[in-house]
């Protein structure tokens, strides 16, 4: 087939070339929000898988002004940038996002969000879950979901992998009281994209946390990152959810599927499936599940 | 720069600012082996390979047409494996 | 105009004077008159700027660097613990060439806990980059933060200042202070015309990712750039003359020294006791005199040796220590001499936590490098160590 040649304007924000891994869900994640959200804005970027694969010097894949300081500060630059660009009078035609991974957003970086909520700033911040420190190497997080094994919580003959509960950081914001929060999954792209436009049209502070599965961290073929995700919302264990002024006003009903369904593909929860104990953990998975679906109304 | 378009001023520090899509000279095509094909007579125009493209080297051309820039692919295979009717096929035989 | 105010009364005034667009910082004694003095400008609506209530001083830090990102003049304040807390973000400010100004009140370091002066704090981030200016009195301190943007936005500096003055000894007591008329600092310092900023119609990438083939060249030239900001200190200092009519050093300041056999050298508010000493002393026939190191960063190692080489010795009061090694500024100007002359330099720590120096510290200092010792500390209260 003889086409006329790709082009790329840098008015999509986010740009090929970048070196993400292959099936990245991050990557294709940032594209969905950016595709709403590019040209008139400005991006900060904790440090972490996205700033890394999207800016080695001296390339760049973003197409939109974009500022990495560092690994837990992506919600204050982007509040001293909200606040600049309003003195300046330029915050009317900009909108201020500010991302960031799991780690650097519900760890390190989460008295700064937390500030960044409670001061009111005009800023979208966008979590991209992939449930651990993909960048460094796998090791867990406060994202990290019950018993997965990572290298700085990895199963073993006395450990069935990280022994906490993923740590609910949309709640978390919510109890902030801000206009809007949301769950999202890179797997139901529509859905994303509907929430990223619906936040930007909303002055005040936003907070989007979107899972994004991870090929090499999670252990699965890359080809299968929307099927893996869109299971993990399936079965209740990633609820999509949104909150309006601490208030959940919205979810997606789910079809309600065995958690094994979704473990079993992934090599982080294969110890799971070989023990008897094990299958005493996936019962209480499942009660992980369960509890979201009854807490939440996800049931169809 | 914009805000500065007096040529006597200096230019930034040496890697203080980089390039706006920049990354465009990184070809990222010989990562991967495999490229999709598509089967336009089996596609429906659902847009799922072209929103899901972790990429975005892939663009759509008509209504039930699709190509990837095989510049860019890494051959991943979402595309293949999300599409709903089957239309993408993983090869290696794609030029 | 001259008025009678608060140490840091004055600075607020002036660092209102130059207009910060974004104010942020986060509460910590005895920063914290200049940060209520501004604050209540902005809530009188006297200050336009946004000011930003963080959660920490890590928070402070941040948000100032990605205002002066975005094109804004940026401003905050801190000391101490909340100094330890934004270090981080300090070498990435400097390493992202982004001019900010910030107060650095001088404050001892824990443990134990102390509110009171020192200079470990400022010392202890002598490598990120930062220029250091450290102000001898209020009108110094308030002069200082004026020329301070000045420096910062030159685009051959493009680096963060701090302004260094010490705690309670200047932040909380009254001095007469000539303040500048807003037209005066408006003409000497336009608005901030930034080289690069974060603008979708302009989209550049900030804080790239960079690997072992250029890194050791962005060090480089942060480095040259740094040692070349001297050249602008003294350039801004001599102009600040003319607009203000005032001097008080550029890089270095000289008390009489010219004759001078023995010569001390020191930073701040020391300074000030310093000159009363050596009134006092030559008044006895003793030929003292006082380097005043005002620019610790970029370090003005040939101005000094230029200053001292004539002397027979030199005494560096220290309020800072190395601990395992050696004074700092002594060490580099010991460094600054090699080869250059041979005259001794002795090192004294004085007045650490907050310790009063005395003329008794003083002399004592003098007469332990005069007999030989070359590191020490003065002032030490033995009943104290024997009780422990």
């Amino acid at each position: 087939m003889a086409t006329k040649p790709f082009t790329y304007d840098i008015s999509r924000g986010f740009l090929p070339g970048h070196r993400a891994c292959a099936g990245c869900g991050q990557a294709a994640a940032v594209r969905m929000v950016m595709e709403i959200a590019a040209p008139n804005c400005v991006v900060t970027n904790a440090t972490g898988c996205l700033e890394v694969f999207s800016t080695p010097y001296p390339e760049s894949a973003w197409g939109v002004p974009w500022l990495h300081s560092l690994f837990e500060n992506s919600a204050s630059i982007a509040s001293g940038v909200e606040a600049a660009l309003r003195k300046q009078g330029r915050l009317e035609n900009t909108r201020v996002l500010a991302f960031g991974g799991d780690g650097g957003t519900v760890d390190i970086g989460f008295g700064a969000l937390s500030g960044m909520l409670e001061r009111g700033h005009d800023i979208l911040y966008v979590c991209y879950d992939n449930e651990a420190y993909m960048n460094t190497g796998v090791q867990r997080s406060g994202a990290t979901p019950y018993a997965a094994s990572t290298t700085t919580s990895p199963a073993g003959r006395a450990s069935f992998g990280e022994d906490h509960p993923k740590k609910n950081l949309p709640a978390i914001c919510a109890a902030h009281g801000i206009p809007y929060v949301a769950t999202a999954s890179m797997a139901f792209f529509a859905d994303l994209k509907r929430k990223v436009r619906k936040a930007l049209g909303i002055r005040g502070p936003k907070y989007i946390h979107v899972h994004v599965p991870c090929p090499p961290g999670w252990g699965y073929p890359e080809k299968d990152t929307v099927e893996i995700g869109k299971l993990a919302v399936e079965t209740g264990l990633f609820p999509l959810v949104e909150w309006e002024d601490g208030e959940v006003t919205r979810v997606r009903k789910i079809k309600r599927l065995p958690v094994e369904e979704y473990l079993k593909p992934q090599r982080r929860f294969r110890h799971l499936f070989r023990t008897e104990e094990g299958k005493a953990k996936l019962a209480e998975i499942q009660a992980i599940a369960d509890s979201n679906i009854e807490k939440y109304g996800l049931a169809g | 720069m914009s805000t500065s378009q007096a040529s006597n001023r200096r230019k930034p520090p040496f890697a203080v600012v980089t390039r706006p899509g920049s990354s465009l000279r990184n070809k990222t095509g010989p990562w991967g082996i495999q490229k999709p094909v598509w089967d336009w007579e089996k596609c429906t125009g659902c847009n799922t390979c072209e929103a899901i493209c972790p990429e975005g080297c892939i663009r759509h051309l008509e209504k039930k047409q699709y190509e990837a820039d095989y510049d860019y692919c890494k051959g991943c295979g979402m595309c293949a494996a999300a599409c709903p009717v089957n239309a993408i096929t993983m090869t290696t035989e794609h030029r | 105009m001259r008025k009678m105010i608060e140490g840091s009364r004055a600075v607020a005034e002036a660092v209102a004077l130059c207009r910060p667009d974004v104010i942020s910082a986060y509460p910590i004694t005895p920063q914290t008159h200049i940060v209520e003095d501004l604050s209540q400008m902005v809530a009188d609506g006297q200050l336009d700027a946004e000011y930003i209530r963080v959660e920490s001083e890590h928070s402070a830090a941040s948000a100032c660097l990605g205002a002066v990102a975005a094109g804004s003049r940026a401003y905050s304040a801190t000391t101490s613990q909340g100094m330890m807390l934004m270090i981080e973000v300090l070498y990435n400010i400097a390493g992202m060439r982004l001019p900010l100004v910030i107060t650095g009140v001088n404050r001892a370091l824990s443990a134990p806990l102390s509110i009171w002066n020192d200079q470990q704090d400022t010392m202890g981030i002598r490598d990120t980059g930062w220029l250091q200016l450290y102000a001898e009195n209020s009108q110094d301190a308030l002069d200082m933060h004026i020329q301070a943007y000045k420096i910062a936005e030159d685009d051959r500096v493009l680096l963060p200042v701090m302004v260094c003055m010490d705690g309670f000894v200047l932040t909380h007591t009254y001095e007469s202070v000539d303040m500048p008329e807003q037209e005066q600092v408006d003409a000497f310092l336009p608005r901030y015309n930034p080289l690069y900023r974060l603008d979708p119609e302009d989209p550049y990438t900030l804080g790239a990712f960079v690997g072992p083939e250029a890194y050791h060249e962005v060090r480089y030239v942060l480095q040259q750039d740094c040692l070349g900001a001297k050249e602008v200190v003294k350039e801004v200092a001599r102009d600040f003359q003319k607009a203000f009519g005032r001097w008080s050093g550029d890089v270095i300041d000289t008390y009489h020294c010219d004759d001078a056999e023995t010569i001390v050298v020191a930073l701040g508010t020391l300074v000030g006791t310093l000159k009363d000493w050596v009134d006092a002393r030559r008044a006895e026939g003793q030929k003292v005199g006082v380097v005043k190191l005002r620019c610790f960063r970029p370090f003005p190692g040939e101005e000094l040796v230029e200053a001292v080489s004539g002397a027979k010795q030199v005494v560096v009061l220290e309020k800072a220590v190395s601990v395992g090694a050696q004074g700092i500024v002594a060490s580099e100007l010991r460094s600054a001499l090699y080869g250059k002359a041979t005259v001794p330099v002795a090192c004294s720590f004085v007045g650490l936590g907050g310790r009063d120096i005395t003329f008794d510290t003083i002399d004592e200092a003098c007469k332990r490098a005069g007999d030989g010792e070359t590191e020490f500390f003065a002032g030490l209260r033995t009943e104290v160590l024997e009780e422990a």
